[in-house]
């Protein structure tokens, strides 16, 4: 199988993969780098569970075809806690507001969260939903994760 | 009630907190040295005759390390009643039909040889209907039964018949009478993670299978039946749960799936992993039954309900899991939701050539209590009484004894049924028929363990080491639900420690002691009490280790202290007050007497004591464990399906405002109030967690979800086409948690699990009636049945 380098920027590192042309950026997240934080879900890009930040951006990392994130900028749930292993705002937030159940779709959300956040930092709740639309969770309705991101938008606001 | 520190305290879930950084290990993250991965080939029809199945493109592949088929594995029946095989060698009767595996170094070269194994077919007549599936001249889904005797008809020989007082009786003596016939269709339970199992033998042939299963010794109990039938008898099982992501169900049974993985890994003498694609989670993974009701329900001039006769049909599909034991459950609402002294309910499983069912949150609870619940506001209307009004007069009452003998301990339904109704403002919202309406359900379900086995227990494991941390091992599993926080609330109140100095652990048969599994919303309630049972052992060792050495320690102190100051006087010290364990007690880690609770000597940390009584010396030293089996005192149900098999009920109504758009036929919720009766709030911010979660996926059973079927085929296997509900449908759900206290439950708790999901689709049902005037009685309440409903209404 043709394989192809790839060179990025990931979690604050520079890194180059060597991998199949065919892959993913999360088939080589996971398989490369060994980040198993972002799941596969799908496989499809339709329910957000691999949601990666790519140059600011939330994307699907399933669907993300490998050579494109050549040059880029990626960041992965493991990427957002501070070195000390501070928990970032969103991280702490969705543990203190029951924001996580089974866990699997949470990688996904707090990426999808985050890179809202980044770009709005003092989104309203029509705008957290949308900003999550594309990220699925069978076990809490959502509630608690819309509420663990608002207050974590807090948090950030008054760090700042 | 307020004296507790951590109990009713909204405890965060910081020790979950690998879930949040991306290091939780789920399945789908699980690597063995060496792991090999495993496919299966599905069949290509409903029902056909396997002529030929040829490997030989497969096993050429370059990376396949196993290819089988029926034929080169033991002809071993397995299932509820042992009527599949694992792999299929003769016919297959679905298209979730497994035909042949393939282990492989790479998931894509197992998919690869998997197109490459030619599979020759020789279609059969089929059956899609299950009232088609009973007619004289269907054509059989089985030919013989397990035990190889011919089978005359597609129903199932299960005896689901319940029937107490007199329904002919109660329906003689009724003012009124309604009879309704209800749909509800298959759902998938859409957890996040999909299914997936590893399995690896060690050189002796022992086996760890690393699942998802929340019934892990019914799990090892299957698996080990199944290698006493393969020449295994003397292999040993481990079953092992790494993170589960998400179960609702589905990890009731052991899955077919989980045997083919077995398979490959004893052919292969490698570890495999099997982890299903979304599209294999919706063609084959086993949803929730889907249900035809026929009920009849009649009550008196004054409203006091009558009787209630329901019949009940289920498509099997074309084998039996969980699915088909829902009828067990469906008799636990339709007998005891509300009070109603006349009941008969009959249901009848069919086989035909779809999917087969198992178990999802609720079980066949949502199915009935749409039934029930719908048929409930059709009675009101017909009596002329308010629909809240007839559910108070009829409400189940502490002290009552329902006609399935299920005894109501505490009971807060009247107390629900008047929140939701005075929240959503239903006096002044309700009968105006302007396309806003309002409805109410409530339900009834087992909230203190069920026992449908002889044993319902749980074990638990505790012990305390020398440096103050408790470790705890739970037979259990925990899917998600909040348990490691919960248990370290409840252990921590018990013992005097902090939630922090508790670490949980599930999902492990060679550690853990039996249990019954994590369902039924049983495990607060049952491994709860087992925690509070081994707490109180731990505590009386703990005491009686201060007894011995908290004298001696209070002693060499003094002596230590006087050396290095000799000016230092030994205080006068009534030792008395520490000499009898009963007149200890713990407090944030710290022993001290409830005689003398201020006197600074007499306060120690456990640790102190602990390390001192670990290191006395040959023979004396001592450690801390104690192990508790809880088994509650309930009953199974009996030959005529009654009993007491649950140690408390729980009871909740939810009441709905909807907005029916008459030109899109568009159902809207304006609001949603969920009071549940959870006997006491552990920790209030995880019951509202799962009342959310339970009341989102009931909003979908209601409105939007339900696999579509053509001849057998899931025609929606992704969530494009299924529509499970997203964080933009925003539905405004208002969880009420109402605290009766429950004398059985730790601290008063009992089980909400899946409560919260069962009355919610009634509710919306009967409030697209109140807003429009038309009933929509098959699930899901699209925009083009009401339209439809809409039209006929309107005499289109």
């Amino acid at each position: 199988m043709k394989k192809i380098e790839v060179g990025f920027i990931l979690n604050g590192d520079e890194v180059t993969a060597e991998v199949p042309a065919t892959w993913t950026l999360l088939k080589t997240l996971r398989e490369t780098f060994e980040l198993t934080g972002p799941k596969e879900g799908c496989g499809v890009g339709e329910c957000g569970a691999c949601t990666v930040i790519v140059d600011g951006k939330a994307v699907n990392s399933c669907i993300f075809p490998i050579a494109e994130a050549a040059g880029k900028t990626i960041t992965t749930i493991e990427g957002i806690a501070e070195k000390n292993g501070t928990l970032h705002p969103l991280q702490q937030s969705f543990l203190d507001n029951n924001g996580v159940q089974c866990g699997f779709c949470t990688s996904g959300m707090i990426m999808s969260a985050k890179a809202l956040l980044d770009e709005n930092p003092e989104p309203t709740e029509d705008e957290i939903r949308t900003g999550i639309s594309g990220n699925l969770c069978r076990c809490t309705g959502y509630v608690q994760i819309v509420d663990s991101i608002q207050k974590a938008s807090e948090i950030m606001k008054d760090k700042s | 009630m307020s004296e507790y520190l951590f109990i009713g305290k909204n405890v965060p879930r910081t020790v979950e907190v690998d879930k949040v950084t991306g290091r939780a290990v789920y399945i789908n993250d699980l690597k063995r040295p060496g792991m090999l991965y495993g496919k299966i080939v599905y069949s290509r029809f409903a029902h056909a005759r396997i002529k030929n199945i040829d490997t030989s493109k497969a096993e050429k592949l370059p990376g396949v390390r196993a290819v089988i088929t029926g034929a080169d594995i033991p002809d071993v029946r397995v299932g509820f009643l042992k009527d599949q095989t694992v792999l299929k060698k003769d016919v297959v009767r679905q298209f979730r039909d497994e035909v042949a595996a393939v282990a492989a170094i790479s998931p894509e070269i197992a998919q690869e040889a998997c197109e490459l194994i030619e599979v020759e077919y020789e279609e059969l007549p089929a059956v899609f209907d299950p009232y088609e599936a009973m007619k004289a001249d269907a054509p059989l889904v089985h030919e013989l039964d397990a035990r190889g005797r011919p089978v005359k008809s597609n129903i199932l020989p299960l005896p689901w018949k319940f029937s107490a007082g007199d329904v002919e009786a109660g329906r003689a003596a009724s003012a009124y009478i309604v009879k309704d016939d209800l749909t509800t269709p298959w759902i998938n339970q859409c957890c996040m993670g999909t299914s997936g199992c590893v399995a690896e033998f060690d050189m002796n042939n022992n086996l760890t299978l690393y699942n998802q299963a929340n019934v892990i010794f019914g799990d090892k109990r299957r698996i080990m039946e199944y290698f006493s039938q393969i020449g295994l008898k003397d292999s040993k099982v481990r079953v092992l749960n790494p993170i589960v992501g998400g179960s609702f169900g589905t990890k009731l049974d052991t899955d077919i799936y989980e045997f083919i993985c077995i398979q490959l890994a004893l052919k292969t003498r490698k570890p495999v992993k099997i982890i299903f694609t979304r599209e294999e989670e919706f063609q084959v993974l086993p949803p929730r039954q889907p249900s035809i009701f026929t009920i009849e329900q009649g009550c008196d001039s004054e409203g006091r309900l009558t009787f209630r006769r329901a019949e009940a049909v289920l498509d099997n599909g074309a084998y039996t899991s969980w699915g088909a034991t829902t009828p067990s459950v469906m008799m636990m609402p339709l007998s005891s939701l509300y009070r109603v002294p006349n009941v008969y309910f009959e249901a009848k499983c069919v086989y035909t050539n779809n999917i087969y069912c198992q178990a999802m949150r609720g079980y066949g609870n949502p199915q009935a209590t749409f039934a029930v619940e719908v048929s409930m506001d059709h009675l009101a209307e017909k009596a002329g009484i308010d629909p809240a009004d007839l559910r108070l007069m009829n409400s189940n009452q502490p002290g009552d004894e329902t006609p399935m003998r299920l005894k109501i301990t505490s009971c807060g339904m009247e107390e629900c049924i008047k929140k939701v109704r005075d929240e959503i403002k239903w006096d002044e919202k309700r009968g105006k028929h302007n396309g806003r309406g309002v409805g109410m359900a409530s339900l009834i379900h087992v909230a203190g363990g069920a026992r449908v086995y002889k044993s319902d227990g749980h074990g638990m494991i505790i012990k305390v080491d020398e440096d103050g941390h408790v470790d705890v091992i739970s037979g259990g599993t925990d899917q998600g639900q909040g348990s490691p926080t919960v248990f370290s609330q409840i252990i921590a109140e018990a013992l005097g420690f902090r939630p922090e100095d508790v670490s949980m652990t599930f999902g492990d048969t060679a550690f853990g002691l039996w249990d019954a599994g994590t369902h039924a919303s049983r495990h607060t309630f049952i491994a709860g009490n087992a925690a509070l049972m081994a707490c109180k052992k731990i505590k009386r060792q703990i005491l009686e280790l201060a007894v011995e050495q908290m004298p001696k320690i209070i002693k060499q102190g003094f002596k230590r202290k006087k050396r290095k100051d000799p000016e230092f006087t030994v205080p006068d010290l009534n030792f008395g007050s520490i000499a009898d364990p009963d007149d200890l007690d713990i407090r944030d880690r710290i022993v001290f007497s409830k005689k003398d609770p201020e006197n600074p000597h007499f306060r120690m940390e456990v640790s102190r004591i602990l390390t001192e009584a670990l290191h006395i010396g040959t023979g004396a030293s001592k450690v801390v464990v104690a192990e508790a089996f809880y088994d509650p005192p309930t009953e199974m149900l009996d030959r005529e399906f009654k009993g007491n098999l649950s140690c408390t009920y729980a009871f909740g109504t939810t009441a709905v405002e909807v907005e029916v758009d008459e030109k899109t036929g568009e159902v809207t919720i304006l609001q949603l109030f969920a009071a549940h009766d959870v006997g006491k709030a552990l920790n209030p911010v995880l019951i509202d967690g799962q009342i959310y979660g339970a009341g989102y996926i009931g909003v979908g059973y209601g409105l939007t979800e339900e696999m579509k079927l053509e001849k057998g085929k899931v025609l929606n296997p992704n969530f494009l086409d299924y529509k499970m509900l997203t964080a933009k449908d925003n539905i405004p759900v208002t969880p009420i948690i109402v605290e009766p206290g429950d004398e059985d439950g730790p601290y008063g708790a009992k089980g909400i699990g899946e409560p919260g999901l069962v009355p919610t689709a009634p509710a919306i049902a009967n409030a697209v009636y109140d807003a429009v005037g038309v009933w929509i009685h098959d699930l899901p309440i699209t925009p083009e049945k009401v339209l439809s409903a809409l039209k006929e209404k309107r005499g289109e």
